[in-house]
């Protein structure tokens, strides 16, 4: 092994970048070793695709000022500035979404781009251009690094229509084709196949390897990594953390190293709690529940959750933790069973859940949780107007807004909340982030709501709006015994406040935590270690 | 050195400035032609209490989300056919009636028309509604060929429909309706003559106007209501509509009935001051005149208040009014008003349209 150390085939070292006075990567080092397979490990925003940006010469890195450190490939020093350099240089990537064209046999898109051609008369005559395709030769290629991945497929077959599990090979093949790779980065490659497809896709990363191409493998999944990687590296908030080598190392410490002993508590819960939770009040039970949110999936959910108690529910993005209220607002395709406070929700009627006292703050402000263009005063009323009728006053046969009582209310809010504004006929659109996010509690707390669902609450804000908003959710919860539901993907925040953390993975729920669980237990719950629940939890 | 009047036209917005400018020159030149100002101010008002209720039908459309509706001739063939049964049964002409007072029958034959146009253009407005519905995203291309098309087959339906009153169909047994029906026996200028009186040489058609501002003032205390709320907000963001528990695409249908209803409701208001029903391809840009109005008001596709119809219409049928006989003292026999008016209708469009931003919302 120590003869292996002197040589590796890739090294970036002390990698830093900014985004607009944002240091995304803090002096980051890669070091990878001809024909290893390197585990790329961190949570979101850690600084993984940033990373990889650098090593490919995207454009979004140039055109913001370009990045510090050195990167050198085969010991020499090198400046990728552009895509095609990192091709050049023999660096290869296997994308998360696939840039196939659907229309084209298995052969012709492997060799887009490099086809072989041979002369004719034409392009004797126009030049190259107009050479002939030689499908023989394009076929035989293609052959080749079909085989090399041991994928069973005629190559003359169009990709319209193939398994994704499928799609995923033939990217990896047109890698593989390229002449002279030397390094191939899987972006979290597993995320959209199946159990049986992942398994053969890490089988044939190891056959690749073992050809002497290395492999950058960027994951969030541990058990894969245990199973196919030689060594990898953590990132943590753009900071690099450790490399290790896998048989050095265990899950735990792995679990460890990417959570990370960073447990400052955002809000003093030192009071006594004289909150009484018992087991048998349910508020929110859910059967195999499912939502079809795009992007953030939920494949079956068994949970209940205590009245009277804050629980936190986490997750990395994309795993279907956002799913969760969205899909009891009855914003996305739900299907399941869903009880609040013993009764049956109506999944398939609009609006059912806000009969049933329960509000929802969403993560997106701009998108869902705000009328931008209208005041604070008509976002603050507005879905108690509707939900509840308040605010409105009769007039012979019609019921019109009451100006008074909506102008006092709002008001009211606007000074409990401390929203920074020039008056509640602002519109809601020109605060800040932190306002914006307070206005919309604001109108869920004016639903006077059993169950509130926070979603992303403290997501592009600054550091004092958010000791505010979870300070002001811990005391709704603790004073009118308001059940919250936090749903965010920074933990942190999740163990200060929360009584129980339900980590999602893959869809489904995990485990479920106490905050005070160990970082190892975090780590592993949401690289999906614990697939479908965990045994003693 | 910057510029004092920056903030004042940011304000109130480059077009009204302009529009507004243009008004004023041409209120000058009328003046300096030694043409009588007061009869062209008369003629002002009279044109704002006839086309306003049709600028109005925008509101509800643009509130609902559907954005502007080019397509209120769906509305406007409602309000006609009303029009049509009342004249064909002469309600204006029942000697019951008329022995109470003239004015009275034709009060009853005007209102008895907006109410049959209003049952017609409820129905036509929801199926409308649901047209909608599915072509989310390009409704004002939809909406304009809609429009279009029913100009189209209304065409046809006017020769076929069984009206037999010789003031409707062709003179000497010809067969289906004519081109341009008088109202001289039916409603004619009904809410005009009502009331009205002259001050210093103007004439303020008092019963026109009040007609047109208890429209809008009814029109005002929906958008307030519960409902008119909760379309409102489903119009501006429908995630958040959703979110709130509303019924979006309901809420759009409830937008596109009001609007249609209105269109209905403004055709006839029209009819009665013009002292004609015209057919045919009359109506046929009745929708484009009506937007052009209500976003020289101040409306955007995104956003229209009461405000904006009050504003627009009076500027725009101010310029119409004053333009053509000015333009006729610039230049005898010329049609330069015409043109003008499609400059400014259509121009005004095309500079909304492209101020359009890309689903920010923001003004």
């Amino acid at each position: 092994m120590e003869k292996a150390k002197e040589t590796y085939v890739l090294k970036m070292d002390n990698i830093a970048k900014e985004y607009y006075g944002n240091r995304v990567l803090k002096g980051v080092n890669l070091h990878i070793r001809p024909g290893e397979i390197h585990a790329l490990m961190g949570e979101n925003g850690a600084g993984k695709s940033t990373l990889m940006n650098i090593l490919f010469g995207m454009p979004v890195i140039h055109t913001t000022g370009g990045y510090e450190g050195t990167i050198e490939v085969n010991g020499n020093p090198v400046n990728i500035d552009t895509p095609l350099k990192a091709m050049e240089l023999g660096i290869g990537m296997v994308h998360q979404e696939f840039m196939l064209i659907p229309g084209f046999s298995v052969t012709e898109n492997i060799k887009v781009g490099r086809e072989k051609t041979v002369a004719n008369l034409v392009s004797r005559l126009f030049g190259p251009s107009m050479e002939s395709l030689d499908f023989k030769a394009m076929r035989k290629d293609a052959k080749k690094a079909l085989k090399t991945i041991g994928l069973q497929i005629e190559e003359y077959v169009k990709v319209a229509g193939l398994p994704v599990g499928y799609m995923q090979f033939i990217e990896i093949a047109r890698e593989l084709d390229k002449t002279g790779i030397q390094i191939l980065v899987f972006d979290e490659p597993t995320a959209v196949l199946t159990e049986s497809e992942a398994e053969r896709l890490l089988e044939a990363m190891r056959v690749i390897s073992s050809q002497g191409i290395a492999i950058i493998f960027i994951t969030h999944r541990l058990d894969e990594v245990m199973a196919v990687a030689d060594s990898m590296t953590i990132l943590r908030d753009g900071e690099f953390v450790a490399r290790k080598e896998i048989k050095d190392t265990d899950v735990v410490e792995i679990a460890e190293l990417m959570i990370g002993r960073k447990m400052e508590k955002l809000v003093d819960r030192d009071e006594e709690d004289s909150r009484i939770i018992d087991e048998s009040q349910i508020a929110v039970s859910m059967r195999n529940y499912k939502v079809n949110m795009p992007g953030e999936q939920v494949k079956g959910i068994d949970l209940d959750i205590r009245k009277g108690e804050i629980f936190g529910i986490g997750g990395l993005a994309g795993q279907g933790k956002l799913g969760i209220p969205n899909g009891i607002m009855g914003l996305y395709k739900t299907e399941g069973q869903v009880k609040i406070n013993g009764e049956e929700l109506n999944l398939n009627k609009l609006g059912d859940a806000l009969d049933h006292k329960v509000a929802f703050v969403s993560e997106d402000r701009r998108g869902v949780g705000l009328l931008l263009d209208e005041s604070i005063e008509q976002n603050i009323i507005f879905s108690a107007m509707q939900t509840n009728g308040k605010f409105l006053k009769k007039v012979a046969w019609m019921s019109l807004y009451d100006t008074a009582a909506g102008k006092s209310h709002a008001e009211e809010m606007v000074k409990t909340l401390d929203i920074r504004c020039t008056g509640i006929k602002q519109p809601a659109g020109a605060l800040s982030g932190g306002n914006q996010q307070k206005v919309c509690l604001a109108r869920a707390l004016t639903l006077e709501p059993d169950i509130l669902f926070v979603s992303e609450p403290t997501r592009g804000i600054d550091i004092g709006a958010k000791k505010l908003v979870l300070e002001y959710l811990a005391k709704l919860n603790k004073e009118q015994g308001m059940t919250v539901i936090i749903v965010s993907s920074e933990l942190m925040e999740l163990r200060s406040v929360a009584d129980r953390i339900g980590i999602v993975s893959d869809g489904k729920l995990a485990c479920i935590l106490k905050p005070d669980d160990s970082d190892a237990d975090f780590g592993l719950a949401m690289s999906g270690a614990w697939k479908g629940g965990r045994k003693d939890a | 050195m910057r510029n004092p009047l920056k903030p004042l036209v940011e304000k109130f917005g480059l077009p009204r400035v302009i529009i507004v400018s243009f008004f004023l020159f041409l209120i000058a030149a009328a003046g300096m032609f030694q043409m009588n100002l007061m009869q062209l101010l008369s003629d002002c008002l009279r044109r704002w209490g006839m086309y306003g209720i049709l600028a109005l039908a925008m509101v509800p459309a643009v509130q609902c989300g559907i954005g502007l509706n080019f397509g209120i001739s769906m509305g406007i063939v409602g309000g006609l056919l009303g029009g049509l049964i009342v004249i064909q049964f002469r309600v204006a002409e029942s000697p019951a009636l008329v022995a109470v007072h003239p004015l009275f029958a034709m009060w009853v034959a005007v209102l008895l028309a907006i109410t049959i146009g209003v049952i017609l253009a409820t129905g036509i407005g929801y199926l409308y509604g649901l047209l909608l519905n599915r072509v989310k995203g390009s409704e004002m291309t939809v909406t304009t060929y809609v429009g279009f098309s029913i100009i189209a087959f209304m065409n046809m339906m006017w020769m076929l429909l069984p009206f037999t009153d010789g003031e409707l169909i062709w003179p000497n047994a010809g067969k289906g309706l004519r081109n341009t029906i008088s109202l001289a026996a039916s409603f004619s200028n009904v809410m005009n003559k009502t009331l009205a009186f002259s001050i210093a040489g103007v004439t303020v058609p008092t019963g026109l106007l009040l007609f047109f501002f208890l429209i809008c003032f009814l029109v005002w205390l929906f958008m307030r209501s519960k409902t008119g709320m909760a379309m409102s907000a489903a119009g501006a963001n429908p995630m958040f509509a959703t979110a709130a528990g509303i019924n979006v695409n309901k809420m759009r249908i409830i937008g596109t009935v009001l609007s249609t209803v209105l269109a209905a409701v403004g055709i006839l208001v029209y009819a009665q001051g013009f002292g004609f029903i015209q057919l045919y391809n009359g109506p046929m840009m009745m929708g484009f005149t009506s937007v052009a109005a209500v976003l020289i008001g101040g409306a955007s596709p995104r956003k229209a208040r009461i405000a904006h119809v009050l504003i627009g219409t009076f500027l725009f049928q101010g310029i119409m009014a004053l333009g053509l006989p000015v333009a006729n003292q610039f230049i005898p026999e010329s049609n330069l008003s015409e043109v003008a008016r499609l400059i400014i209708s259509n121009g005004i469009i095309i500079y909304a349209l492209s101020q359009v931003k890309g689903g920010s919302g923001r003004e």
